[in-house]
């Protein structure tokens, strides 16, 4: 099974607290600890498990500026086959769609069968698997957190839907899966792997070599746009404790007492 | 002309879901003059039972009727929509696992901007919406500026607009199913099987008066331990958010999310936990919220009643040893 799995390096919300910067213009990037979005990572190791099942290989592809190289190495590192940049000045400013078209023709140069997304990113807006397979008119489930194979023109895949339900799928290859986190344990990657996929060589395609017309992706093509950042006013938010921890853990103790919190 | 509203309808059951309502009042936050039309696909008496349940509160109610729709598969509905939606719609949907089955591919199929997870309008300028949502897991907000003049499909996030109180008229349904299905119903690429239900655990905490709930924050399996010290002090149950069942150190069915369990205690105590709207739309019920987090500035601290800003792995043992003290 030929499988591509599209990542996007994100500044890890694990790491880091992300703050607005002064003027609202942009979070504050300074110090930022950068990593592979994590839903990413979960497709990733999904598709080497079944790499190693049934046998193909696992291409992993990010659109960026040439740090996006960084965590490209890192999931061959894990046991991606290969890895592609996609970079471009003219790639800078796509919205999802934008960036949806820029990876549709990096998939149309290949064969794959499998075609895999994180479910949602920094900007948490879920949107580029589904744009990718209507564009691609090839079936999509997003919320993917079961993949079984069961022959080479199909597979049976779970989604995850309301009150832990999870919703089962017949669906015909190819297609485009956005992936949940849990659907495996991702492998660590520690530096000596990181070392020994050092040397290997990660191409760049940028928009002349993927025939995309430049009207179609980055900033004068994209439909929304994003105008600040802040942090929502404070409004009914809680009351917050003060004093030495012994004072706030016994005003605590109080408070549960009178609302039935310790029985 | 204003451009048409439409609300995709989800429903359960012959009931409309709860977003049914709360899109007329984000249809109107986005623009008070528009009309706004119901779609509802599903099949037979139940669909029928759910057009009379929402006519009267919307203007008109669109419904596609077949047995293809009696469990509806977001690969099926999408081509069925694109053949009946007039050019330039702007089509609201809520913002969970169906919507995000169905709606960015929608966006392309249509030729429309996709604005995904809304929570807010702030008016149109220059032909432009104006929206608020947030980014980084709910770390910060942003205002996103949508050029609709190709259309939109807009995810709007459930619970974040008031349901409307339904109005006396009762409006019209519209059968588009002959034009909905013309030439046969579309797509069969994807096929529903059967939904697996969620493992009961050990602990029912959808019953649990007080909930210890704990999150990312305990940074490791070996110390969850203090926090079933500390429900076990309080007489409470322990649940978590997702980042600890994805992790395997909790069974799914301790989650508190919409993609997990729906709780209603009277209590719930939030530690190391940072507020994602996915976990507080699995509470329920408006109980007593504690919340401990080392961030100040974490989300949690916004839908709290108390906040304590400190490190759970300090706290915790403090709070459980200063309890059994006093209950000797």
């Amino acid at each position: 099974m030929e499988i591509l799995v599209c990542i996007k390096r994100v500044p890890d919300t694990s790491e880091n607290e992300i703050e607005v910067n002064r003027d609202g213009t942009d979070i504050e990037r300074d110090d930022l600890v950068y990593s592979v979005n994590e839903w990413d990572n979960y497709a990733v190791e999904e598709a080497i498990q079944l790499r190693d099942k049934v046998g193909g290989s696992v291409t992993v592809v990010t659109v960026g500026d040439e740090e996006g190289e960084e965590v490209v190495r890192r999931e061959m590192a894990m046991g991606a086959d290969q890895g592609i940049l996609l970079s471009d000045e003219a790639f800078e400013g796509s919205d999802g769609k934008g960036i949806a078209a820029i990876l549709k023709a990096e998939v149309e140069k290949g064969k794959y069968d499998l075609i895999l997304t994180g479910a949602q990113a920094d900007d948490g807006a879920g949107q580029v698997g589904g744009m990718l397979a209507a564009m691609l008119d090839r079936p999509f489930a997003s919320l993917v957190n079961l993949i079984e194979v069961v022959d080479d023109k199909k597979i049976k895949v779970g989604r995850e839907i309301a009150g832990g339900n999870q919703e089962m799928n017949e669906i015909d290859l190819p297609c485009v899966l956005s992936i949940q986190t849990g659907i495996n344990e991702p492998r660590y990657v520690g530096i000596r792997g990181i070392r020994k996929v050092a040397s290997l060589e990660i191409p760049i395609h940028a928009a002349k070599d993927l025939g995309i017309a430049a009207e179609s992706i980055g900033e004068s093509a994209a439909r929304t746009k994003r105008l600040d950042y802040f942090v929502a006013e404070p409004g009914e938010g809680a009351e917050i404790l003060e004093g030495s921890t012994e004072e706030i853990i016994d005003k605590l103790i109080e408070l549960l007492k009178a609302k039935g919190g310790i029985k | 002309m204003a451009q048409q509203i439409f609300a995709y309808i989800l429903h359960k059951d012959g009931a409309a879901d709860d977003t049914a309502l709360e899109l007329i009042t984000a249809a109107r936050a986005l623009n008070p003059d528009s009309s706004i039309t119901a779609l509802v696909a599903g099949s037979g008496t139940e669909l029928d039972a759910v057009c009379r349940n929402i006519a009267s509160s919307f203007d008109e109610v669109w419904k596609i009727d077949s047995d293809a729709f009696a469990y509806v598969n977001a690969e099926v509905v999408r081509p069925a929509l694109v053949r009946i939606l007039p050019k330039e719609s702007i089509v609201l949907i809520p913002h969970e696992h169906f919507g995000m089955d169905l709606a960015p591919g929608l966006s392309i199929k249509l030729g429309a901007a996709y604005l995904p997870d809304v929570f807010g309008f702030e008016g149109i300028e220059n032909g432009k919406l104006k929206a608020v949502r947030e980014e980084y897991l709910g770390q910060v907000s942003t205002h996103v500026l949508c050029d609709m003049s190709k259309g939109a499909v807009i995810t709007v996030r459930p619970g974040s607009f008031k349901a409307v109180e339904s109005r006396t008229k009762e409006a019209p349904v519209v059968d588009k199913t002959a034009e909905a299905l013309a030439g046969g119903v579309p797509g069969d690429a994807r096929r529903y099987l059967e939904i697996v239900a969620a493992e009961i655990g050990d602990v029912d905490i959808t019953k649990s008066d007080v909930l210890v709930s704990v999150g990312r924050g305990i940074e490791d399996q070996d110390n969850l331990e203090i926090v079933f010290d500390l429900a076990k002090a309080m007489g409470a149950d322990v649940s978590c958010s997702r980042p600890i069942v994805d992790a395997k150190w909790l069974e799914k069915s301790r989650q508190v999310g919409t993609s997990g369990q729906t709780v209603k205690p009277k209590v719930y105590l939030a530690l190391g936990i940072s507020g994602a709207f996915q976990h507080l739309g699995g509470i329920k019920g408006a109980p007593f919220i504690i919340a401990v987090n080392k961030n100040p500035k974490a989300p949690i601290f916004q839908a709290a009643d108390v906040g304590i800003v400190d490190d759970i792995l300090d706290f915790i043992p403090e709070l459980t040893d200063r309890i059994n003290e006093i209950k000797g």
